[in-house]
């Protein structure tokens, strides 16, 4: 075995490895323990990567197959739910979905989905087409039926991971992003040394939920151990259109079509910032880093979501992005404890935003075996309310700004943000240090201007915030800073 | 300055309008809805000219810079020159609209002035 | 609490925006009368966008000179301060109600409510963006509008990029061309989707033909690479349909683009009001005295249609003030639906013409204002009302990147019903 030469930093008894949804689930659930935790991402910011581009729906749980460990954690998860987005303060809307039977061909799939609903145990009920319509107006006449799952919801994805990172540190868990983990190495004393482009840690325990690359330190960290594995994660491309807030009764449910054998098909549906989503395309790519859009595909797209909704306004349309599935082979949820102390989360795709909270109650179990459990008494499971000035009644607005004035201070106009808000989002842990971490936190430069208004006006807080200079502010990631030097050199400053 | 390649076609640009300017080898200039048109395209056959506009950093302020001009047009070829004066220079609040920052620029009969008024 | 913390102050006339159209229109409302009125401005400075165009060619219409954005900014607030006009910046409005309660917010003034008898928008346009155009490929830092560019190199004083294309010919990417280049800046080309340029002549001139910047025209971006910075884009031309031509790629390694590819009236607080919106303009409806749908709301300047010279965003703001003033001064200056009006539609060859709908009888003089949908030389316009020939204006050229004005006196309209079209013809 080779193994190289590392300088342990620190000792944790677990290192979460990937802070996107499942990481942070499964950090904050460990958190009610006591134990040193470590949750490390190569991100600028928690859920970067599938956490922060997906369809942001929790799901019911009629479509995965009977018993399959995606239909119980779907389920599971979906139920956990509305509790703990209340203790995290995370938006959730339970909307409810309606997927369609289009031609009269699609009506026996209806059917077909209800009997697997009944088997997942998730409430549905078969409506007949003027029954829909009357729910949705703007829905196609083609319509047939459709499964009406009340169970199924909306949450604001970036929220959703933001709060459980936060939740975890705020109970002692330490974050570290932009540090990558290049290998877990088994040690003879049965614990393991998580190796990171800064330097190396001791972990008893080691949770793998490292999104796209989970297969590779999994079968990397097995085959030290003697015991090749062959995980292996394709990347699926799904491409979404993104549409303002222009009408709050433009839709009321998540709209699927029926699913594929690619997927849950092509959804149009509320977000809880009141915009529209559009999509996704379900394409496989070889390509980790792959988060181009295409014409061709987005094409498709807006042509499957307008059999659905044929007056999809396409003026309306403010963005499009990209994310990828993290497929596994076996087309499973990959939750397993292949060596005593690794736990492997992996191959989370849809719908594993809804089970996060499954996903990560069952990491603590697999690992009760490994390092003992003894309950945090001062576990603290609620996160400090966020402001969220917009939602807020004028004469409580008027009384926080006048306690508060950078309240008052509203710096985007498209979402209404203050410089309050932003501040807080910067301040509170986990907090934002690049232009799209105040994006996800606080909205500024979701809305229709995306961002060419009140971005200056961001970048200026963050770097006062943060101590630096404006020209150190990043996008996103590293290497992603927005302004090149001070204009006209030596005299610049 | 240079001898001119005549006939010559060019867009006037002297106002919004953009008059597409006829100069023939007599030099007379057709095309021009006003007379500073015709100045214009005699000018720019032989020695043209342009206004430079940028900005220039400004302390004692809480805007960082503060926008300025040439006082006149300046010749073409010395644009960059000029851009480079701009850079070496400074202000400090409080600016004045047409305060001068740079007199003289380069020797070339303008100089360059504030174009904002800034309160220290 | 002793204080109520939600203020409301009553104005006769609330003016939404500190830019050219809301300044002119608050010292044209002064000057027919209107005394208490209050501008609300969402930035720190009055002026608007005019403030970050630094540079010249404004003025030449109003003041017979030529002026840079700045200065021409620093003249129209100059005339409003003038006159003692209540300006507050950093005061951004939120909300205006059916009551013409405007709810407001700033660090300076807290959330507070403003009451006015009448209100005039001139809130400006936004840019569109990527999304709104959907150029295809990779998310990297690099890609921003030409506007945003221009408020962090001329506002700011950063540069934005060191190899920079641009997409879109409007006049703000030309401006921004040269802007670039003269700080240091290499600009590889501009591209404009359409046959021809949508900015002004000079500016071709002075902006790209100057530094040598090749314009493609008929081209687009096709796709945006770079997993971090920008590195690289990929043009390419269109047929007469805006379809991709194969085999016409051209890629350039870049770190910067900008789009210029077009402005939309921002008139979110209008839209959740109720007021129509014009198909083509993106602004509301309005009839000749620039009133929206709602009777005592006003629009100007480029929330109401995007215009090419701040000068006629100023006049057209001056005419919202007038009207706004009548509205306040002599009470129900209304539309009732009997009275009789004139709507006006736009013919062959006409992009949009505006006001939408003409009360003839209220004013002496009507300003039509209308953009083309194509380049065309030595054409007449024909008016015609209710097919009937009305007035026909020789035009030497008219250009798509250019608003034009035609003015029209009562006499020229004796029917005061019915549609007035306008259309281009040969001549």
């Amino acid at each position: 075995m080779n193994r190289p030469a590392e300088q342990v930093r620190e000792s944790y008894d677990v290192v979460i490895i990937g802070a996107g949804v499942i990481g942070a689930a499964a950090a904050r659930a460990l958190a009610r323990y006591r134990l040193r935790l470590l949750l490390l991402d190569r991100e600028s910011d928690v859920g970067s990567v599938t956490s922060a581009a997906n369809s942001a729906i929790v799901h019911s749980g009629y479509d995965p197959t009977p018993g399959s460990l995606k239909a119980k954690m779907n389920v599971v998860g979906n139920r956990l739910f509305p509790e703990l987005c209340r203790q995290l303060d995370v938006d959730l809307k339970m909307i409810g979905s309606l997927t369609l039977a289009i031609g009269d061909e699609q009506v026996p799939i209806i059917e077909e989905l209800a009997g697997r609903a009944a088997q997942n145990g998730v409430p549905v009920e078969i409506l007949n087409r003027d029954a829909v319509l009357q729910r949705e107006p703007n829905l196609t006449p083609e319509v047939r039926s459709a499964l009406f799952a009340p169970t199924a919801g909306i949450v604001n994805p970036f929220e959703l991971t933001i709060a459980l990172a936060e939740n975890a540190v705020q109970n002692g868990a330490t974050l570290r992003l932009n540090e990558e983990v290049t290998r877990i190495s088994p040690r003879p004393d049965g614990s393991y040394t998580v190796m990171t482009g800064r330097g190396a840690y001791r972990a008893l325990a080691v949770i793998n939920a490292a999104g796209l690359h989970a297969d590779t330190l999994a079968n990397n960290a097995l085959a030290e151990l003697g015991r090749p594995a062959d995980y292996k994660i394709r990347p699926r491309k799904g491409e979404y259109f993104v549409l303002d807030h222009f009408d709050p009764e433009f839709l009321h449910h998540t709209i699927f079509t029926v699913p594929t054998e690619k997927g849950k098909g092509i959804l149009v549906s509320p977000t809880t910032h009141g915009n529209y989503l559009v999509g996704p395309s379900a394409e496989f790519t070889d390509r980790k880093d792959d988060f181009a859009t295409t014409d061709e595909t987005l094409a498709q797209v807006l042509a499957s979501a307008q059999k659905l909704v044929p007056s999809i306004p396409t003026r309306q349309i403010i963005r499009q992005f990209a994310g990828l599935r993290a497929v596994e082979k076996r087309g499973e949820f990959v939750i397993d404890r292949p060596a005593p102390g690794l736990v492997n989360l992996l191959g989370i795709q849809s719908p594993g935003l809804t089970a996060c909270f499954a996903i990560a109650e069952e990491a603590v179990e697999l690992l009760r075996e490994d390092i003992p459990l003894e309950e945090n008494p001062d576990f603290n499971p609620v996160c400090r309310p966020r402001v969220r000035l917009h939602r807020m009644a004028p004469d409580e607005r008027a009384k926080l700004a006048a306690e508060h004035p950078s309240f008052g201070r509203v710096v985007c106009r498209c979402e209404d943000v203050s410089e309050g808000e932003i501040v807080d989002a910067i301040r509170r842990p986990c907090g934002a240090t690049t232009v799209d971490g105040i994006k996800k936190r606080t909205r500024p430069g979701f809305g229709k201007c995306q961002g060419g208004f009140c971005q200056p006006q961001v970048v200026k807080i963050l770097a006062r915030e943060l101590g630096k200079k404006p020209e150190e502010i990043l996008l996103k990631s590293q290497g992603t800073e927005i302004l090149l030097e001070k204009i006209g050199g030596a005299n610049g400053d | 300055m240079n001898k001119p390649k005549l006939p010559a076609e060019m867009i006037c640009i002297v106002c919004p309008r953009g008059c597409r300017l006829r100069v023939d080898e007599e030099m007379n200039v057709t095309g021009n809805a006003c007379p500073r048109g015709a100045a214009y395209a005699k000018t720019e056959l032989t020695h043209p000219t342009r206004t430079v506009t940028s900005t220039v950093a400004l302390s004692e302020s809480a805007i960082g810079r503060v926008p300025v001009k040439t006082s006149a047009p300046i010749p073409k070829e010395k644009i960059f020159d000029v851009m480079a004066e701009i850079h070496r220079c400074g202000a400090a609040a409080p600016v004045a609209c047409g305060q001068v920052l740079i007199k003289n620029v380069l020797g070339l009969d303008a100089d360059v002035v504030a174009t904002r008024t800034v309160k220290s | 609490m002793a204080t109520d913390p939600l203020r409301t102050e009553t104005f006769d006339l609330v003016i939404i925006g500190a830019g050219s159209a809301g300044l002119a229109a608050a010292s044209a409302a002064a000057d027919a009368g209107v005394e208490r009125i209050l501008v609300l401005e969402k930035e720190d400075y009055p002026g608007g966008i005019l403030l970050q165009c630094v540079h010249n060619g404004f003025g030449l219409h109003r003041y017979k000179e030529e002026l840079t954005g700045p200065e021409y900014a620093e003249r129209a607030l100059n005339e409003s301060n003038k006159r003692g006009i209540d300006l507050r910046c950093g005061a951004m409005v939120l909300k205006i109600t059916p009551e013409k309660e405007i709810h407001y917010s700033g660090e300076k003034y807290g959330y507070r409510l403003a009451r006015g008898k009448a209100v005039i928008c001139a809130t400006g346009a936004d840019e569109r963006t990527r999304g709104a155009i959907r150029i295809p490929g990779d998310r990297p830092t690099g890609v921003m509008t030409a506007g945003l560019a221009q408020h962090y190199m001329n506002l700011d004083g950063y540069m934005v990029g060191r190899r920079v294309f641009i997409l879109g010919s409007g006049d703000i990417g030309l401006i921004m061309a040269r802007r670039v280049t003269l700080e240091g800046g290499k600009v590889l080309g501009v591209a404009e989707l359409m046959p021809y340029s949508n900015g002004l002549a000079r500016n071709i001139a002075q902006c790209l033909n100057d530094f040598d910047i090749p314009l493609y025209l008929s081209h687009t971006v096709r796709e945006i690479r770079g997993k971090k910075r920008l590195e690289q884009i990929v043009l390419a031309r269109v047929d007469e349909n805006f379809a991709f031509v194969p085999g016409t790629e051209k890629t350039f390694d870049v770190d910067t683009l900008l789009l210029s590819v077009g402005l939309i009236p921002s008139n979110r607080l209008l839209t959740d009001l109720g007021v129509r919106l014009h198909p083509k303009t993106g602004g509301p409806v309005v009839d000749e005295t620039l009133q929206t749908s709602i009777p005592g709301i006003f629009s100007c300047g480029n929330s109401l249609h995007v215009h090419d010279l701040a000068d006629f965003v100023s006049s057209e703001g001056e005419n919202a003030g007038r009207s706004a003033a009548r509205y306040v001064l002599d009470g129900a200056d209304t539309p009732t639906g009997d009275s009789p009006v004139i709507r006006t539609e736009p013919g062959a060859g006409i992009g949009y013409l505006l006001p939408s709908v003409l009360h003839t009888d209220r004013t002496e003089e009507f300003l039509l204002k209308f953009r083309v949908r194509k380049p065309y030389r030595n054409v007449v316009l024909l008016l015609k009302q209710n097919g009937k020939l009305m007035k026909k204006v020789k035009k030497p050229y008219l250009l798509p990147a250019e608003m034009e004005n035609l003015r029209l006196t009562r006499e020229e309209l004796p029917e005061p019903s019915g549609t007035l079209t306008l259309e281009i013809a040969d001549e």
